[in-house]
């Protein structure tokens, strides 16, 4: 890796400025606000698609969209929001917060982080051009064989089978990235029952990615070849069975769910405590819980199939360990409340969103209990109170708990602090908004309405809610528009943050807002969980917190380095890598077109090539500028 | 976007499921008067519903097991809902920071007892919920037993073929139909399902949970209808997404007295007749240059010679005419919708029949042939009289 040496006085800082600063950039902090800023943006996008659906479903056999434009603007609403916003912005969080938060300088492979996000980028770009070449996936973001198999005159499913694969490396290579950096790079002192629970949520989620990521590659590739190259893995006609493909995406498709809600747990697992300014009730039951969550979420795949027929002693199997699931949920739920009992309340716009996560995702935990009692799941299943399920989930959980993080670390991230009448007024639209548009689904759903559908004939009673749904997407909407402009706001008025507006608990604010390129100028040494919180608290005779006389930490309370400290410099060889791999994929998405595909092929992989010998042959130490 | 199908506004025309007094009467209300009685509408919504599609409007044996279970899990949720979301309301307003206050919170990291106790609860909530479950799995799932009606439903894009193995015509031809299935009450129809192309889901939410209709697999269901539904038409529409026109494969079941159903069947059972005279009899010949590509039909001769015309790659239509849809019940079966259908039916509702491949049997929807408005009625005219 190329070392750049710091001098004593911190005198060198690498060129910031222009864009070819970013494209080059390894640094884990400018990675994170690249993976928020396009999360944000591919959140609007997914937004946009979801009023389009919308407005054709405010009322009865809606005419805004024909069924084939809709189609596409479901499938690619699922996709967007899954692959584009939820999962990249829970990464933007990882990326900016875990070496902040263990007390590390970057992540471990400062490049392979690079590399992850471009490819990224470049995938969900590659797939979001199919809007316009070739139209877009439209068998569901769940692309059940054989559907997605059966219509090869498109490349509409390639683009899924394909952008999927490359989003899939992305994650991987961020996850182990992450991985190594919490195994091998904490402070001193910082022993994993120290780690801050969002960091703890985060070696979950990579474990959970680098396990089931895999199992979803080889469903796609069979997908792909079904489609190109005349396999059947998934024709029933020739012995191969569509079946296959549902066990191998919800293998992955479970895990996931998890992947994108046990970020925001850990988000707000920082955010009650600091705001509660108590300690987080029960930290081990809620990392174990955690780790539980993962666990079992491998076991609870064929809940999704409760339709399809599989033998009643599976059913009853795969329902058990569903209903297990609940009890470690529950346990962070009440250990929440746990934590803000007996607390002092700051009732801020990231405490609110904080506990909205907690109200919110009451109702879609309480919701999925009643999936796994299998009878009623085969009403439920695929109907619209599916959906409302799964927003309560991934909006009312997973979406609060990210913005709940964002009121929380922006001030981190610029320097400023966010205008929190604008935030109040976010939270409370989006409050409203949100259960507007989801509230009304259980009963459309339950009331008979089908999901994926482009239009309902009237007389089925589903007039009166579809229309308060799309009224309420419609204030989601709105609400959205109030944080994008308090965040714009933000960097022309925000008020200075300091170090540690919050008066918070963890490593992260004992830095500078925002941090230097190498996060500390010199690292703490952790000697309890909650570092900063015991460096400025001790406790009464009664258990109260007292602030402690500055200067009371008298042991060597930093690593005292020698030698300066050492940054990777910038490289665009991850950038060339990206670009290289994306283009050998959308070859492989217009192959059935011949020489166009084949072109597009070899020409990616030599990209690649170069970008990936270059990257191994970059010099070892480069001397500073 | 490319692909764009451009679509007319159907009319509901004569399918209309009788006035639902709660759903029309919504709409017209005021606001703040419909914001007053939202809480308590959606309590009631979740527990019972006379909506024509809903789940909470149990009419079989089965979907009361199922609407029972509901219930269970429902009231059990809504209790923990209730005393967690009041537990946090609470803690909210009576732990938030006031005015005048400068005393630190005391920092308590936990109590094991307590965690363990609110981790055993919850555990003894579900093995409460647990064991009716598996139970009505396992009663759902057993083979249906009395005098059973067999149907086998194969599910095509986008329309539902009904075979009744046990009832056969003359010649021992099993009866067929499409998209409206009749039942028997207070009997148990089992239906063996697979699916001819993609995978489909069967789904009525009234009579049953759903069920999907997978390629290479039988899947079955059982339905035993209550005995005072006779009469009653219950819409019931494909719950798996099956690609362009997924929202339109809907179908209708009719429930019926035991004579009902037997006077129905000894009907279909009957050939049709070819015309002798009228629209019609030219109508014949289209039908059999263009219609019996796909569709099938059993005939018979002035003499009574009874014979197949066509193919069986969409709906039999032996007996169109006594049907009461037409198209998976997308428009009700009038001489001006079906006309409408004839002449442009991807216009009525969307398919991709530039797809077809007639040698392989992969259809997805019927092509628009180019008929003049003269064939179009002698082509209504003979399929109308198929009664």
């Amino acid at each position: 890796m190329a070392v750049t040496t710091l001098t004593e006085d911190l005198g060198y800082t690498p060129n910031t400025d222009g864009v070819w600063s970013w494209l080059t950039t390894v640094d884990h902090k400018r990675i994170g606000i690249m993976y928020g800023v396009s999360a944000l943006v591919f959140f609007i996008v997914g937004g946009l698609e979801a009023l389009l659906i919308r407005i054709q479903l405010a009322g009865p056999n809606g005419t805004l969209l024909s069924a084939d434009a809709y189609n596409q603007l479901f499938t690619m609403h699922g996709i967007t929001m899954i692959f584009a916003a939820i999962m990249p912005v829970a990464a933007a969080f990882q990326n900016y917060m875990i070496p902040l938060q263990i007390g590390a300088r970057d992540v471990a492979f400062p490049r392979l982080n690079a590399f992850s996000f471009w490819l990224f980028l470049f995938g969900v770009l590659m797939l979001m051009s199919s809007f316009f070449l070739g139209g877009s996936p439209d068998g569901a973001w769940t692309g059940y064989a054989n559907l997605s198999t059966q219509v090869t005159e498109f490349v509409r499913m390639d683009y899924y089978a394909i952008g999927l694969q490359l989003l899939g490396v992305a994650s991987i290579g961020s996850s182990a990235n992450f991985i190594a950096t919490i195994f091998t790079m904490r402070a001193p002192g910082m022993t994993m029952m120290r780690m801050p629970v969002f960091t703890w949520m985060s070696v979950v989620t990579s474990f959970l990615l680098i396990l089931s990521m895999p199992v979803i590659s080889v469903g796609l590739w069979q997908m792909f070849l079904d489609r190109n190259f005349g396999t059947v893995f998934y024709e029933a006609q020739a012995s191969g069975d569509p079946l296959l493909w549902q066990h191998l995406f919800w293998v992955f498709g479970h895990p996931e769910v998890y992947v994108l809600v046990l970020p925001a747990m850990g988000i707000i697992s920082e955010t009650l405590p600091t705001f509660s300014r108590k300690p987080l009730f029960g930290y081990a039951f809620v990392v174990f819980s955690g780790i539980a969550i993962g666990f079992l979420g491998f076991g609870v795949w064929a809940h999704h199939m409760f339709t399809a027929g599989l033998s009643p002693v599976a059913e009853v199997g795969f329902g058990i360990v569903t209903m297990l699931i609940a009890v470690p949920t529950g346990v962070k739920i009440f250990n929440w409340i746990g934590t803000i009992w007996g607390g002092k309340l700051t009732l801020n716009t990231s405490m609110l969103f904080s506990i909205g996560f907690i109200a919110m995702f009451i109702i879609g935990g309480l919701s999925g209990v009643t999936h796994a009692v299998i009878p009623a799941d085969t009403q439920q299943h695929d109907s619209y109170y599916v959906v409302a399920h799964f927003h309560y989930v991934l909006v009312g959980g997973s979406a609060f708990g990210f913005i709940a993080g964002v009121y929380y670390w922006l001030p981190k991230w610029t320097g400023k602090m966010l205008n929190e009448t604008l935030g109040k007024w976010h939270f409370w639209l989006m409050f409203l908004g949100f259960n507007l548009t989801f509230g009304p689904m259980h009963i459309l759903g339950l009331n008979g309405m089908p999901r994926r559908t482009y239009r309902y004939p009237e007389g089925l009673g589903w007039e009166f809610w579809n229309g308060m749904a799309t009224i309420g997407s419609f204030i989601i909407g709105v609400s959205m528009l109030v944080f994008i402009w308090n965040v714009i706001n933000t960097r022309r008025k925000g008020l200075p943050a300091g170090n540690d507006p919050w008066d918070a608990r963890t490593v992260e604010w004992m830095t500078t807002s925002p941090p230097p390129i190498h996060n500390f100028d010199r690292v703490p040494v952790v000697r309890h969980l909650d570092e900063l919180w015991h460096r400025k608290y001790g406790v009464d005779e009664e258990g109260r917190a007292v602030p402690l006389p500055d200067g009371y930490v008298e042991e060597p309370a930093f690593v005292e380095e020698a030698g300066g400290i050492h940054m990777p410099s910038p490289s665009y060889y991850p950038i060339i890598a990206a670009f290289g791999l994306v283009t050998a994929g959308a070859g492989l998405v217009f192959w059935s077109s011949g020489i166009l595909g084949v072109g597009m092929l070899v020409i990616g992989a030599a990209i690649m090539l170069w970008g990936v010998v270059g990257w191994a042959a970059e010099p070892i130490t480069r001397e500073a500028h | 976007m490319t692909l764009g199908y451009r679509l007319i506004r159907p009319s509901y025309g004569s399918y209309v499921q009788r006035p639902v007094a709660n759903a029309g009467g919504r709409r017209r209300r005021s606001v703040s008067r419909t914001l007053s009685v939202v809480p308590a509408t959606v309590l009631l919504a979740a527990c019972s519903s006379t909506l024509p599609q809903s789940s909470l409007n149990p009419k079989s044996a089965e979907a009361r097991q199922i609407d029972d279970l509901w219930i269970l899990v429902l009231v059990l949720a809504t209790i923990v809902f209730v005393v967690v979301e009041a537990a946090l309301v609470f803690a909210i307003f009576r732990f938030r920071k006031r005015k005048n206050d400068d005393r630190e919170p005391k920092q308590i990291h936990g109590n094991t007892t307590l965690e363990i106790v609110w981790s055993i609860i919850p555990a003894l909530i579900l093995v409460a919920v647990t064991v009716p479950t598996v139970r009505t799995v396992f009663d759902l799932r057993s083979p249906a037993e009395g005098d059973v009606v067999r149907v086998n439903v194969t599910g095509h894009q986008w329309w539902w073929e009904f075979e009744y193995p046990d009832i056969v015509d003359d010649q021992g031809r099993p009866l067929t139909t499409a998209n409206e299935l009749h039942l028997p009450v207070g009997r148990t129809t089992e239906l063996t399902m697979t699916s001819a192309d993609v995978i489909h889901s069967f789904w009525v939410p009234p009579l049953a949970g759903k069920r999907d209709l997978v390629p290479g697999h039988e899947t079955f269901i059982k339905i035993t209808p209550d005995a005072d539904r006779a009469g009653e038409e219950i819409p019931g529409q494909c719950a798996e997404f099956c690609w362009l026109s997924h929202a339109d494969m809907r179908l209708l079941v009719f429930l019926q007295t035991e004579s009902d159903f037997a006077a129905w069947a000894a009907g279909e059972t009957q050939p049709a007749n070819i015309p002798t005279d009228g629209l019609a009899v030219s109508g014949f010949e289209t039908f059999k240059a263009i219609c019996a590509l796909c569709h099938q039909a059993v005939v018979a001769e002035p003499d009574g010679t009874v014979t197949v015309v066509g193919e069986a790659l969409a709906p039999d239509l032996t007996h169109f005419g006594s049907r009461s849809t037409l198209g998976a019940r997308v428009e009700s079966n009038t001489a001006e919708h079906l006309a409408q259908w004839i002449d442009n039916p991807s216009a009525v509702k969307p398919m991709a029949p530039d797809l077809n491949d007639l040698e392989t049997g992969r259809i997805l929807g019927m092509p628009d042939y180019g008929l003049d408005d003269e064939e179009i009625a002698e082509l209504v005219a003979l399929l109308e009289g198929w009664s």
